[in-house]
């Protein structure tokens, strides 16, 4: 919800009111396509799919684990955690360039977030020829590094496993009941939501005439309408549960186990990141480190 | 059989600002009947549904189903027996997968797995819906989720089966397949619809809700054709009852023509 309103109020600003129109509805349908698409890769049939989702939802834990627990300033250390991913991508037949693209959307965000270091933090700490390297900059690049290695390997999860199946495994490892369910609500309606914003996004363009429309004053209220009828719908299912006998607890109905393969695959992977952590094969840090 | 029976007795409902959706409603629909509630918008149908399994509470009156009065420690029994569809197929189906979603109500009802299993395959192959079985609601078209959500009441064995609008929104193939599945059901069946067509194949008996009361009550046929009674309660005879639209717009334009040509 959160992400629409963003991708709403993005595309409610925009000034081009000939070209906003068509903005509008592609944003927000491109958003929900590619969403759908990323759920279609995990109906493949590759033994990284075969496996039971709690094994990956692990893997994918202590990989972002590791990685996130490097020093500010470590940057080769990190590079080799990038066969993860490419052993997966590899593995499960995921389209890199697509995965690429996904990944390259946060960019711009984590530069937001470091985008002081530079400026704090000048102390040199390398030499390139005669050009001095500050730690601010060596903070930048490995937090961007370190950005693209946790998302991707949150999008490698879901692509491989589907978001349900994430959820269920949450359930499954002890995450509280109530986040999982949450989660899983989330990800069915965010497709009706989504619709629905589309659909109150063209109608305000189509009676704008051109114009900004009233500007933030209908989109306030455009805001409004949709989280009462987002209410509502809530609501309705609720009744809808209710009527089919829900009693406040969801019965599982899928079967899954852990088997020998899913153990190799935790204690495999699990060993190489911990390896990788605990012996830094970095040799461009090991020079640079205060 | 008798738990096939719905009966309301003096049904008032009052909304929480004052408006009084219906008033002194009493209606008696026995075993295996096909019975339709019509009425102009906020006519109260959907309010009138809505208290048919205790989904709204009545301000005063009761509801029966078979033996059992409604109340708030029978509505797991009643939940059982009225088997609710949703006018829109996305508030019914919530699950991540179909077969997750038709296997929802049985879980509930605390069956083990392999009833489950097999509930889920029978309701699907009853609405024609196997091959949709591990799909997501949101991949499908709007006729395969109202079968969808059809499968999910039915695999819960409802002895009766409440309807809101079955056929709105779909196109005319997918509104005739519904029609022709529901017409097979042997269950006591109740629709709300402003399709009319649809309710004088599928309905022998209609009761009309004007302004939160009943207006009236009998065979569909007969109802149809009082033309003063529709009228006053905002509805139309049903297309297939108004003769052929062309003869029509002669007879308007052509006095002459010999009455023998009308159908």
């Amino acid at each position: 919800m959160i992400i629409f309103s963003f991708v709403l109020q993005n595309r409610l600003s925009f000034n081009d009111p000939a070209s906003a129109f068509e903005s509008d509805m592609k944003s927000i349908t491109a958003a929900v396509s590619e969403l759908k698409q990323l759920e279609q890769f995990a109906d493949g049939t590759s033994a990284i799919h075969g496996l039971d989702a709690r094994a990956k939802v692990l893997v994918t834990f202590v990989f972002i684990v590791t990685v996130v627990s490097f020093n500010r300033y470590e940057l080769t250390g990190l590079l080799p955690f990038f066969a993860f991913p490419a052993a997966m991508v590899l593995l499960a037949g995921l389209p890199p360039f697509y995965l690429l693209r996904k990944i390259a959307l946060i960019c711009p965000f984590v530069l937001m977030v470091g985008i002081f270091n530079p400026v704090f933090d000048r102390t040199v700490m390398h030499h390139i020829g005669q050009v001095g390297i500050s730690g601010g900059w060596i903070s930048l690049a490995s937090l961007l590094i370190r950005s693209c290695l946790t998302v991707g390997a949150a999008i490698i999860l879901v692509g491989t496993t589907g978001f349900t199946l994430v959820c269920y495994a949450f359930e499954r490892l002890g995450v509280p009941h109530l986040f999982a369910v949450q989660l899983l609500f989330l990800h069915r309606y965010i497709f009706v939501l989504a619709d629905e914003t589309g659909r109150a996004a063209r109608a305000r363009e189509l009676r704008s005439c051109g114009a900004k429309g009233l500007g933030i004053t209908s989109f306030a209220s455009l805001a409004g309408h949709l989280l009462l009828r987002t209410w509502q719908r809530a609501e309705h299912i609720h009744t809808a549960m209710l009527a089919r006998g829900f009693d406040g607890r969801f019965h599982a109905h899928r079967q899954s186990r852990l088997g020998l393969s899913e153990l190799a695959f935790v204690v495999v992977w699990s060993a190489f990141f911990i390896i990788l952590r605990m012996h830094n094969f970095g040799v461009f840090n090991a020079g640079i480190a205060p | 059989m008798s738990h096939h029976i719905v009966e309301a007795k003096n049904l008032h409902h009052v909304y929480p600002d004052g408006t009084i959706a219906i008033k002194d409603i009493s209606f008696r629909i026995t075993h295996g009947e096909s019975v339709a509630i019509i009425g102009a918008n906020g006519a109260g149908k959907s309010t009138l549904l809505q208290h048919l399994n205790g989904c709204l509470e009545a301000t005063s009156g009761q509801i029966r189903i078979g033996d059992t009065t409604l109340t708030k420690g029978t509505l797991p029994i009643i939940r059982r027996s009225v088997g609710m569809v949703f006018q829109n197929p996305d508030d019914q189906l919530f699950m991540p997968t179909v077969i997750e979603d038709v296997a929802f109500g049985p879980l509930n009802l605390g069956l083990c797995s392999s009833d489950v299993d097999l509930r889920v395959t029978e309701a699907l192959a009853q609405v024609g819906a196997g091959h949709l079985r591990s799909k997501p609601p949101y991949h499908l078209s709007g006729g395969e989720k109202k079968r969808v959500a059809i499968a999910t009441v039915l695999a819960m064995s409802p002895d009766i089966l409440v309807m809101d609008e079955p056929t709105s929104g779909l196109d005319p193939y997918a509104r005739r397949q519904l029609i022709d599945l529901l017409r097979n059901f042997r269950h006591t069946k109740i629709f709300t619809s402003h399709d009319l067509d649809m309710v004088l194949e599928l309905c022998s008996r209609t009761i009309i809700l004007h302004d939160g009361m009943v207006l009236a009550d009998g065979a569909t046929t007969e109802i149809f054709r009082d033309d003063a009674l529709l009228a006053k309660c905002r509805l139309e005879k049903p297309l297939s009852m108004q003769g052929c639209p062309v003869c029509n717009r002669e007879r308007n334009a052509q006095k002459d023509i010999p009455e023998e040509h009308f159908h």
